[in-house]
């Protein structure tokens, strides 16, 4: 039986998967209002004098919506990504982190504005081609992995509130595979159903992600030292910005010590030294800051299994309530974790919560 | 849908319509010298002469170009050929382009360009080309050009009017306004997309932006588009117009200060049919969004080609920075009824009230 019709705001990227999910919606009769954020100067994102500010993204949103008869709307939204995604991103590189900017730009820009502006059109839910499942539980909405594994996105989507998951759909969710996707958008007529995946980071098209830092945050991208546990200097490099906790490449004579391959294991930005230990070192335990729960919080701990990066297989791991009320994450087995990555918890296919990792020697914050 | 949109696009009138039709028949170019061509080039020079009739300009002084920003851009590339290039902050978006290193000048809080600063700007240089517009785009201000004129010529500056909203809905003779250039919009005053003019004061030369096979005495080549040139030729007010749509702009602007909007521009002399509501603490896109989906063309301040809405520097430039996010341009076409008039006003008066309590 078909639902009764809805209005839906479709946040539309232009991409494939978001241009079915209106397709899809739009064919189902409900009442479809595209709306794409236009998240930065295309032109001065690519560095051509002159290019258009919107690109072709914008165009080929807009076209599908003129095709399938729905109207679809650009919300300039360069302000706000500038100052929470692009400077939080360069600002969380000078901390010596290694940030998520599609987690920041989901919480604030897609997640906070987007819905606030379907809300104020009368929409009663905002649907977005993310790859996850909503799914209805006796306690609310559950956030779970995509059908589609390899394509999941809940990693990116944990710090999603439970007021915004209420409000939000992922039609997607549900769909085998990318090329299923694909047929849905050739059998909708859409232009865009072969285009390619977007790629990377999405305000750094061409060019090095460290420039843009470079220019905001200069000291990230200034010279430093190489050093060892006992603090031996063993290499230079170019900027903290080149390097993420667990990295082995770019270490240049650091790369190997006594036969064994190192990474790097730490990264000081007061003193701009990236500290390099045996391939293979981790810890076992994490603290994390901006904890966002999805589920009842455990009042002592839990057994789950957690990601630390967007494309591992979830570790198990246990989440113990600390006295203070914060939260730290135990690892079964030592793994490397990135200072600014997400540390996700799953109960299976279930998003539990999740929170931002901490620097080892920097206080937990909730 | 009711379409209060006129200053982006004006609802074609019947006459320039039948105008166009007729001129689709004629397969000849007016270049040609045959005897289809003929008939074309009769077309052409008969919307030439009327042109230039109605606007003040001799008939050899009309080049017909594909629109006002081509106008614009030709006035300005021609005009201001070793002259520095001054031009009102309110100026639309193609004439500032056209004016880049320029010096932008000053207007008043009611959006009034402030001539004793054109004065002093004239004073300190050289040669200058001054660029006014004969009314505003967005907040539909009447600006003072006959009095700039006077203070460019005696400078021996040159003062080009982009007059493409204006044309055809308060009165627009480039002689009696002292202009060297003036440029028009046909689709702006009822006709089709396609056709403007620049208008030239006797005397004034300028060479081509596009030279191709020398139509328009050299000065713009390319084959016209006769139909819409047709059309903009018979595109005229019939008399009275103007005082029923101010009428109708009136019972807008007052509903919509009743919802807490302010009018931009309301202090000053105005197109009659132009209204620009600011909604304190409302964005511009979400308004025109959700009007559009309650069934009203409207627009806001400066749309770009992508359909982003930025701040209005007309706004700005009026010193309304508070506001210049929060604006939309109500601009009633010639075709405007009380009954979409009221029910416009009612469906602000609703959206202001929705819309302010989500910002507050």
């Amino acid at each position: 039986m078909r639902p009764p019709p809805k209005r839906i705001v479709v946040a539309m990227s232009g991409g494939v998967d978001s241009s079915v999910v209106a397709g899809l919606l739009r064919e189902q009769g409900h009442d479809v209002i595209g709306v794409t954020l236009q998240l930065y100067d295309h032109g001065v994102a690519v560095g051509r004098k002159g290019a258009c500010c919107a690109g072709q993204d914008i165009y080929d949103a807009k076209t599908v919506a003129d095709r399938l008869g729905f109207p679809h709307y650009v919300i300039d939204a360069e302000k706000r990504f500038a100052d929470a995604v692009i400077a939080d991103f360069a600002d969380s590189y000078a901390r010596g982190e290694t940030p998520v900017p599609c987690i920041s730009c989901n919480q604030s820009v897609k997640f906070t504005d987007l819905l606030g502006l379907a809300r104020e059109l009368g929409a009663e839910a905002m649907a977005t081609g993310h790859y996850v499942r909503r799914i209805e539980g006796a306690d609310g909405p559950e956030l779970h992995r995509a059908r589609d594994t390899t394509r999941d996105q809940s990693w990116f989507l944990f710090a999603t509130t439970r007021d915004q998951l209420e409000f939000t759909r992922f039609p997607l969710g549900d769909m085998p595979d990318k090329a299923a996707v694909r047929a849905e958008a050739a059998r909708l007529g859409l232009l865009v159903a072969e285009k390619p995946d977007s790629q990377d980071i999405c305000f750094v098209p061409q060019g090095s992600y460290a420039d843009v830092v470079a220019k905001l945050r200069p000291e990230a991208a200034e010279p430093g030292e190489i050093v060892d546990a006992s603090g031996a200097v063993l290499a230079r490099h170019q900027g903290i910005v080149n390097f993420t906790v667990g990295q082995t490449k770019r270490l240049g004579p650091a790369a190997e010590r006594g036969g064994q391959r190192q990474q790097v294991v730490s990264i000081e930005p007061g003193t701009r030294r990236i500290v390099v230990g045996p391939r293979g070192t981790g810890r076992t335990e994490l603290r994390l800051r901006n904890l966002n729960w999805l589920s009842t919080p455990p009042e002592v701990e839990r057994a789950c299994t957690v990601k630390l990066r967007a494309g591992e297989t979830p570790r198990p791991a246990r989440i113990v309530r600390s006295a203070d009320g914060g939260v730290s994450v135990r690892l079964d087995a030592p793994a490397s974790a990135a200072p600014g990555q997400a540390c996700v918890f799953y109960d299976g296919d279930r998003v539990l919560g999740g929170g931002f990792i901490l620097r080892d020697d920097v206080p937990a914050t909730h | 849908m009711i379409y209060l949109d006129a200053n982006a696009s004006e609802t074609l009138r019947p006459v320039a319509r039948a105008a166009a039709m007729s001129a689709m028949d004629e397969p000849g170019n007016p270049s040609s010298i045959h005897g289809a061509g003929r008939a074309a080039r009769r077309i052409l020079e008969d919307s030439r002469a009327r042109i230039a009739r109605r606007f003040g300009a001799g008939i050899e002084d009309v080049v017909f170009t594909s629109g006002g920003t081509e106008a614009n851009a030709l006035a300005i590339a021609g005009l201001g050929a070793g002259r520095r290039k001054l031009f009102s902050a309110i100026e639309h978006d193609c004439v500032r382009t056209a004016c880049r290193d320029g010096q932008s000048l000053a207007v008043d809080r009611h959006g009034v360009l402030d001539l004793a600063g054109l004065d002093t700007a004239l004073a300190n240089g050289g040669p200058a080309l001054v660029c006014l517009m004969l009314a505003n785009n967005e907040t539909g201000v009447i600006q003072p050009v006959a009095e700039a004129a006077a203070i460019c010529l005696a400078y021996g500056a040159l003062l080009h009017v982009d007059a493409v909203q204006a044309a055809g809905r308060i009165g627009a003779d480039i002689a009696a306004l002292g202009a060297a250039s003036m440029a028009i919009s046909g689709h702006k005053m009822g006709g089709l997309k396609g056709a403007g003019a620049l208008l030239l004061a006797p005397g004034v030369t300028l060479p081509p932006l596009i030279g191709g096979g020398g139509q328009e005495r050299g000065r713009r080549g390319g084959t016209p588009p006769l139909p819409a040139i047709a059309a903009m030729a018979a595109a005229e007010a019939a008399p009275g117009e103007a005082e029923v749509l101010a009428g109708m702009r009136d019972m807008i602007e007052a509903a919509a200060t009743d919802a807490a909007a302010v009018a931009c521009g309301a202090g000053a002399a105005r197109l009659a049919n132009t209204t620009c509501l600011a909604l304190p603490g409302v964005r511009s896109d979400t308004q025109v969004i959700a009007l559009d989906l309650a069934g009203f063309a409207v627009s806001a301040g400066a749309a770009c080609s992508s359909g982003k809405v930025a701040r209005s520097h007309v706004l700005d430039a009026m010193g309304l920075e508070n506001l210049s996010g929060c604006a939309i341009r109500v601009s009633l076409p010639w075709n405007a009824t009380e009954a979409e008039a009221r029910s416009f006003a009612e469906a602000y008066a609703a959206m202001a009230g929705r819309l302010a309590r989500h910002a507050a």
